[in-house]
């Protein structure tokens, strides 16, 4: 017997983690001597009162929703992948050599160049660990978290000893060709009349994350392939038994999330940036972790989520812009969703359980 | 020790020996630097060795470290006693072990996103208090006199000097570290002894490898599991504090950098042994000495960027973990919450 209904549990218990993470913010921030419903004010004013603060939100929820797919798809196969930053970082360096090295004459044929060598460079830097963990048993978390570290360094010495151009000071790499620029949102809309988010980074990528939403949907829920990623992660005997190759499906499933990680690069790569910079992905890769856990693994889920992290991210920005509270806040907000929603689950379940059963036995009577 | 674990620990002093041999002044100054660099790598190595000995897996001891690293300063400073900066440095440590310990004894909830969680809590919530208390961007004021610990010259250090072999090993390369260097070479022989010569140690071996079988000798799983978490954060409390009032004078923004992660891989690479960790984490502390001495190492007609000298210890223990080299077997219970059985 189910303990609690389903919407409990895929409503309820992210909902009431996010309170109590929220809470706990917001103590701390009372901690700190400032008030946590001005700063609350503050954040929602900068990200969501404007066409501009909506910009920028779509902007970081488009990286969120690459790298918490990323994380869902390979925890649909019970496989835990911490290195979306380093995946995103190499899907970074795909898209720098393709837009500088091939002949791309237009945006609309840079694009899926872009795409696919995004999620090739991240597939391949997800690989690795991939093969190390369904034929050597070499724990995934461990060997991806060594390949965030050596992706950095990797990019470090790419970036300024190789990409750098000659006389620049910057490690990071040239300007991608003026033609390959994707076009914002700002211009999408305002090429039929309407005014929005003017100089805002969110650009066509946006579209591109939702479709990945659905993408990713149909391939979990209405594929064979998603139908064996799940049949592996609920029980790998199982899988085997059904004829399932871990082997294979090990590898495929990391390959898809390092490929989505990897695809983040042509919005803050290809779309924002418009060069490769040193430290391009900022750490979305790990809030990837936050926002898969927060969307319950669940691209709806994780859209959502993506969105309340792309509004923290933007309203963190302007909370240090305005206030005395620095943009750490958010890192701690960040860290306390991961804990109460990924970590301390049972904490909020176990109770909520209980009251259900209760209510279900004084209803019945039984 | 097994053939193999001799062989790490011999090729290690070979290329001491070989540097040593080839460049005098430098590689006395290299290893030095080397044993100042060890101490926090080695007391997160040995604090990961309890935990996950004990089937707790932690990929959190960057966060301890890190929030060890900020108490120890903070206390430090307003103190101006090291020694009061340590046992806060410890607090804020063991503060963080105990949600670790909740999350992932008590609601048995998954221990790698509880560590996690716990490094982005510390990363933040360090620059959060420090910019509030200090408001120097997240750093505290820097550390002077007695809020830092001072280099210890040890005895006899003056009069061994000029004897050939033990004075440069002894009084260059061991004398004039601060205390904490001296309590993580400590920490190596007491961490044996505890796990493989104390009943306290069997059982905490025990509960990583078959928990079941510890709760029907009728010792409670639960506390010992806590124990070894305390014990984690009582030693990266250590570790932090050392990086803040030792190596350096004062709190900076994610100044662990990654170190308890290279930790983490020193243990693997130790494959959860105590002997073991002191060479592996000493490697991996020459590679940092050495990678700051010459940012481009030029070895014949190739120059090695120092970039790569940083991602060495991973790229080892990569290959370590692939089994190539000797397989790296976890304690079989580790991540799992043990549930009692009714």
């Amino acid at each position: 017997m189910e303990k609690m209904p389903k919407w409990a549990d895929v409503i309820l218990t992210p909902l009431i983690s996010l309170v109590l993470a929220m809470a706990i913010s917001a103590l701390v921030i009372l901690a700190i001597g400032e008030s946590p419903l001005e700063a609350l004010s503050v954040m929602v004013e900068g990200a969501l009162g404007s066409s501009y603060g909506w910009g920028f939100t779509l902007y970081y929820a488009t990286n969120f929703i690459f790298t918490g797919l990323a994380v869902a798809v390979a925890y649909h196969a019970s496989l835990f992948n911490i290195g979306g930053e380093g995946q995103a970082a190499m899907g970074g360096l795909g898209v720098a050599l393709a837009l500088l090295y091939l002949p791309l004459p237009h945006w609309g044929l840079a694009l899926p160049v872009a795409m696919l060598a995004a999620a090739l460079f991240g597939a391949a830097w997800a690989f690795i660990p991939a093969i190390l963990q369904a034929k050597r048993g070499s724990h995934i978390v461990i060997t991806t978290i060594m390949f965030n570290f050596i992706a950095a360094a990797a990019l470090n010495y790419i970036l300024v000893s190789l990409l750098r151009p000659v006389g620049s000071m910057d490690p990071a790499s040239a300007r991608f060709p003026a033609e390959t620029n994707l076009p914002s949102l700002s211009e999408i809309l305002a090429s039929v009349g309407i005014l929005w988010g003017r100089n805002t980074p969110a650009n066509v990528t946006f579209l591109v994350a939702v479709l990945a939403c659905i993408l990713v949907w149909l391939l979990i829920w209405r594929t064979r392939l998603g139908f064996e990623i799940r049949a592996l992660g609920r029980s790998e005997r199982g899988a085997i038994y059904a004829g399932i190759s871990p082997v294979r499906i090990t590898v495929i499933a990391m390959l898809i999330s390092g490929g989505l990680a990897g695809m983040m690069a042509i919005n803050n790569v290809m779309g924002e940036a418009g060069r490769l910079v040193l430290n391009a992905v900022e750490g979305a890769g790990f809030i990837g972790i936050a926002v898969a856990l927060m969307g319950r693994n669940h691209p709806f889920g994780i859209f959502l989520a993506a969105l309340l992290f792309g509004f923290l991210y933007q309203g963190g920005g302007e909370l240090a812009l305005w206030t005395s509270i620095p943009r750490e806040l958010i890192v701690v907000i960040q860290a306390l969703v991961i804990l109460f929603t990924g970590a301390l689950d049972n904490m909020v379940r176990m109770p909520l359980e209980r009251l259900f059963l209760a209510a279900r036995r004084s209803r019945g009577g039984a | 020790m097994k053939l193999r674990e001799w062989l790490t620990a011999i090729i290690v002093l070979a290329i001491c020996l070989t540097w040593v041999a080839a460049d005098y002044a430098a590689a006395m100054q290299g290893i030095n630097s080397a044993l100042r660099l060890m101490p926090p790598l080695l007391l997160a190595c040995l604090a990961g060795l309890y935990s996950e000995r004990a089937g707790v897996f932690d990929i959190g001891l960057e966060g301890k470290m890190l929030m060890s690293a900020f108490t120890a300063a903070s206390v430090a400073f307003l103190t101006g006693n090291a020694w009061l900066g340590l046992i806060a440095g410890i607090g804020g440590a063991m503060v963080l072990s105990l949600v670790h310990g909740l999350a992932s004894i008590t609601f048995r909830g998954n221990q790698l996103i509880s560590g996690v969680a716990i490094n982005f809590l510390a990363a933040g919530l360090t620059v959060l208090i420090g910019q509030n208390a200090f408001a120097l961007g997240g750093r505290t004021p820097p550390l002077v006199g007695e809020a830092r610990f001072q280099a210890i010259t040890l005895p006899f250090a003056g009069a061994l000097r000029d004897v050939p072999v033990i004075g440069p090993l002894y009084s260059v390369l061991l004398s004039g570290h601060s205390a904490l260097v001296y309590v993580a070479l400590l920490a190596v022989p007491i961490t044996w002894w505890v796990l493989f010569r104390t009943r306290f140690g069997l059982r905490l071996r025990a509960v990583g490898e078959n928990p079941a079988s510890v709760d029907t000798a009728g010792v409670s799983v639960t506390r010992l599991r806590y124990t070894a978490v305390a014990i984690c954060g009582l030693l990266t409390g250590i570790a932090g504090a050392y990086l803040a009032t030792g190596l350096s004078a004062g709190f900076v923004k994610d100044m662990t950098a990654g170190r308890g992660f290279i930790a983490l891989a020193a243990l693997i690479f130790a494959r959860w042994q105590p002997w073991q960790a002191l060479v592996a984490t000493f490697l991996f502390a020459l590679l940092e000495a050495v990678a700051i001495l010459y940012p481009n190492l030029t070895v014949g007609a190739i120059t090695i960027p120092s970039a790569f000298m940083n991602a060495l210890p991973y790229i080892l223990t990569v290959i370590i973990l692939a089994g190539f080299v000797g397989r790296a077997i976890p304690p079989r219970a580790g991540g799992e919450p043990y549930v009692k059985e009714r």
